[in-house]
C-alpha cells in the first residue's frame, strides 16, 4: 500500500461557489500531511470531506485502496477547526464519554500522559484555556488510537508557548507512527511538522511536494535583508533583485557571498544584516501573487 | 449500549450541574400553584351554573336558563354531568329526553339547594333527582392542568434548546465524527429528559399534596403512566422542532408557537364546555389535552387506564409520529 489515503477528483459545489474544485492528492503512511491556504481556500471543507462530515459533491476518496465503509470513523481521529463539548462535564468525564463511542479505545491514563492532561483532569472542559483545550481535543481524536488523526487549525489562536508545546505533542505522535493530516495557515508550522504538503488557493492545488522540495524548486536563492534606515549605495553594482519590503532592503540573490562582497565594497552599514532562506509565506506569495491571509 | 448509557450519563450530569435551569425546573411550577392556590381561593360566586341534556329546544322555554345570572352549559354525556354535580361545578343538572324530565341537585351543596328552589319557581314538571359528593375545588381541578404544562416546558424547552445549542456550538459536529448513531444519541437525550421530567414532576406532585391536601381518587400507578407517556410526546414533539433548527433564536420561537397555543386550548387552567365545536376538535389534536384530561380524570374521577385508554392511545400515536419523523429529518450539522 502506497497511500493511506487517496483523493481523486474531489469537487465541493455550494449554490453559487465552487468550494473545490477537482482536487487530486495521496497521503503515504507515517507522515505528517499538510494543506496550507489562506482562509477560504477550501482546506477545511476538503478535511471534512474525507472525515466524511460533509458530502462531496463528486470524486473518489479511499482509505487503504478501499472506499470509505462504516468503519472508518472507528479507525481515524479528529480534530476539528472549532469544537465545543457538552457543558458542564470534567475532561476525565469526556474522555470517559468519548472513549464510550469505540470498541477498543487508548486506556485513560495513556492519553492523559501523552497529551498532559493531569494537571487539569478534574476541571471543567470547557473552562480550559486555549492551549489546554486543543489538547484535550488532541486526545479526543487519540481516543482509538487511530492509524490516520487529522487536525484542522489545532494551534489557530494559542500563544507562542502553547503552540510549540502543541508540536512536540504533534511529533511525538508522528514518532508513533501515525499519519497525520494537519490543515494550517502557518508556513512555520507547516515547515517544521509536515513532510509532503500541498498549497489550496481558491478551491484548487496550486503546488505540492515536500517544504524543501518545493523551495528548492521555486525559490532557489536566498534573501539577503538589510534595514533601509541610513543605508544608501549604489543598486546597479550589487549582485541579485532589490526589493524594499517594510522598511527592509531584501536583496534575492544566488550567491550570498558574491552579494556581501558587493556590498562590503560600498562600505555599506551591515550592523543590520541578515541571511535568510526563502519560507513557504514567500513560495505562496510567489506563486499566487498575494498574501497567504489576504 | 455502552454509548447510550454514556450519553445518558453525561446528559444528567449536564442538568443537574446547571444549577440555573435545575433551579427553575422547580421554582416555575411550584410558582404558579401558589399563584393560584392564592388567586383562585374563592372563585366568583355570583352566577349559578346549569348544565343540560336532551332536547335543547325544549330546554330554550325554561325560566331559569332565560335568566342574566345562570351560566348554562350543554352535555352531551349525563355522567360526566352528574360528575360536575358531585364535583360542585355545576350547582344544577336539567335533563330532557322523550320519555321524562328530571334535574339533579348535590345535596351537600347550598348552591345546589338555592338553584333548586330558583329552577322549581317556575317549572314544577320535573323529577327532582339527588347526588351528593364532596366540593372538588378549583385548584384540585388546576393541579393537573399544572403538573401537564410543567411536563411539556420541561420536555419541549428542555430538550429542544439542549439539541439546537449542541447542533449550533459545534457538539454535534464532533459527535458525528464519532462512531455514535444519530438513534443512540437522540435515544439517551430523550431517556434523559424523560427521567428528568418525570421526576421533578413526581417531586412537585407530592410538595403539592403534601401543601394542599389534594383528591387523588384513582391510582398512583396510572398517573405516573400518563406522566410517563406524557413526557415521551412531549419530548418527541421537541426533537421534532430541533431535528433541523440550528438558530436558538429560531427554536425559542418555534417552541412558543406550539406551547402557548396548547397551554390555552387544553383545559389547563379552564374548562372548554362551552367552546365552539371546532376549538374541541381542534383541542382534541393536542397532547397536552390528552395529558391534563387523563390526569384530571385519574385524580378526581377515579377513572382507570381503560377509562383513559383513548388519551393514552393518541400520546402513543402523537410519539411513534414525531419521532419517526424527528429520526428521519435529523442532522447533526447546519449544511451537512
Amino acid at each position: 500500500m502506497e497511500y493511506i489515503l487517496q483523493v481523486n477528483q474531489l469537487f465541493k459545489r455550494y449554490k453559487d461557489v465552487e468550494a473545490v474544485n477537482g482536487i487530486s492528492f495521496g497521503i503515504r503512511p507515517g507522515i505528517c500531511f499538510g494543506l496550507l491556504g489562506p482562509n477560504g481556500a477550501g482546506k477545511t471543507t476538503t478535511i471534512e470531506m474525507i472525515e466524511g462530515v460533509i458530502v462531496e459533491s463528486s470524486g473518489d476518496i479511499l482509505y487503504k485502496d478501499k472506499p470509505r465503509d462504516k468503519t472508518f470513523a472507528q479507525q481515524i481521529g479528529i480534530q476539528f477547526q472549532s469544537t465545543a463539548l457538552p457543558d458542564f462535564l470534567t475532561v476525565r468525564e469526556v474522555i470517559e464519554l468519548f472513549s464510550s463511542f469505540y470498541t477498543l479505545p487508548q486506556p485513560m491514563e495513556e492519553l492523559v500522559e501523552l497529551c498532559q492532561l493531569k494537571e487539569f483532569l478534574d476541571r471543567e472542559a470547557n473552562k480550559l484555556s486555549g492551549g489546554q483545550k486543543q489538547r484535550l481535543l488532541l486526545a479526543l481524536a487519540l481516543i482509538n488510537d487511530p492509524e490516520i488523526v487529522f487536525l484542522d487549525e489545532p494551534t489557530t489562536g494559542l500563544d507562542p508557548q502553547s503552540r510549540r508545546k502543541f508540536w512536540d505533542l504533534m511529533t511525538m505522535i508522528k514518532s508513533r507512527g501515525k499519519t497525520i493530516v494537519l490543515t494550517t495557515h502557518y508556513m512555520d508550522e507547516a515547515e517544521l511538522l509536515c513532510d509532503e504538503l500541498i498549497i489550496i488557493d481558491h478551491g484548487e492545488i496550486v503546488v505540492q511536494g515536500s517544504p524543501r522540495q518545493l523551495l528548492n524548486k521555486h525559490l532557489p536563492d536566498k534573501r539577503v535583508c538589510i534595514e533601509q534606515q541610513n543605508v544608501s549605495f549604489d543598486e546597479s553594482s550589487v549582485t541579485g533583485e532589490i526589493e524594499v519590503i517594510n522598511n527592509d532592503i531584501e536583496i534575492t540573490t544566488t550567491s550570498v557571498e558574491q552579494t556581501l562582497r558587493d556590498l562590503m565594497d560600498q562600505r555599506v552599514d551591515m550592523s543590520s544584516l541578515r541571511v535568510r532562506n526563502p519560507t513557504l509565506e514567500d513560495l505562496f506569495i510567489h506563486l499566487t501573487g498575494h498574501q497567504l491571509r489576504d | 449500549m455502552k454509548e447510550f448509557l454514556a450519553v445518558f450519563v453525561a446528559r444528567n450530569k449536564e442538568f443537574y450541574r446547571d444549577k440555573g435551569s435545575l433551579s427553575w425546573s422547580f421554582i416555575f411550577p411550584i410558582l404558579i400553584i401558589v399563584v393560584c392556590a392564592f388567586a383562585f381561593a374563592n372563585p366568583d360566586k355570583t352566577l349559578f351554573k346549569v348544565g343540560t341534556v336532551g332536547n335543547q329546544h325544549e330546554m330554550a322555554s325554561l325560566a331559569l336558563l332565560q335568566q342574566p345570572f345562570i351560566e348554562k352549559i350543554v352535555f352531551t354525556d349525563l355522567d360526566q354531568a352528574l360528575k360536575r354535580v358531585q364535583h360542585h361545578q355545576l350547582d344544577l343538572l336539567v335533563s330532557i329526553d322523550d320519555d321524562s324530565k328530571n334535574y339533579w341537585i348535590n345535596t351537600e351543596s347550598s348552591n345546589s339547594l338555592v338553584a333548586e328552589q330558583l329552577f322549581t319557581h317556575h317549572d314544577k314538571d320535573f323529577i327532582k333527582q339527588e347526588t351528593s359528593g364532596s366540593k372538588v375545588r378549583y385548584v384540585d381541578w388546576v393541579i393537573p392542568g399544572v403538573l401537564g404544562m410543567n411536563l411539556m416546558f420541561g420536555a419541549l424547552f428542555g430538550i429542544g434548546y439542549v439539541i439546537v445549542r449542541y447542533r449550533q456550538n459545534g457538539v454535534l459536529k464532533r459527535l458525528q465524527a464519532t462512531p455514535v448513531s444519530p438513534l443512540k444519541f437522540l435515544s439517551a437525550q430523550l431517556a434523559s429528559r424523560l427521567v428528568i421530567v418525570v421526576s421533578v414532576n413526581v417531586i412537585i406532585f407530592i410538595g403539592c399534596n403534601v401543601f394542599l391536601d389534594l383528591i387523588i381518587v384513582g391510582s398512583y400507578t396510572s398517573l405516573f403512566l400518563v406522566t410517563v407517556l406524557g413526557g415521551l410526546a412531549m419530548i418527541s414533539i421537541g426533537l421534532l422542532i430541533s431535528c433541523r433548527t440550528a438558530n436558538e433564536e429560531l427554536a425559542g420561537g418555534l417552541l412558543n408557537i406550539v406551547s402557548f397555543p396548547m397551554m390555552f386550548v387544553s383545559e389547563v387552567w379552564f374548562s372548554l364546555d362551552n367552546a365552539p365545536e371546532w376549538l374541541l376538535s381542534v383541542s382534541n389534536l393536542i397532547p397536552l389535552t390528552h395529558i391534563v384530561k387523563a390526569t384530571r380524570s385519574i385524580m378526581i374521577d377515579g377513572a382507570t387506564l381503560a377509562d383513559v385508554s383513548y388519551h393514552l392511545v393518541s400520546l402513543i400515536g402523537i410519539t411513534i409520529i414525531c419521532l419517526g419523523l424527528a429520526s428521519f429529518l435529523f442532522k447533526w450539522t447546519k449544511s451537512d
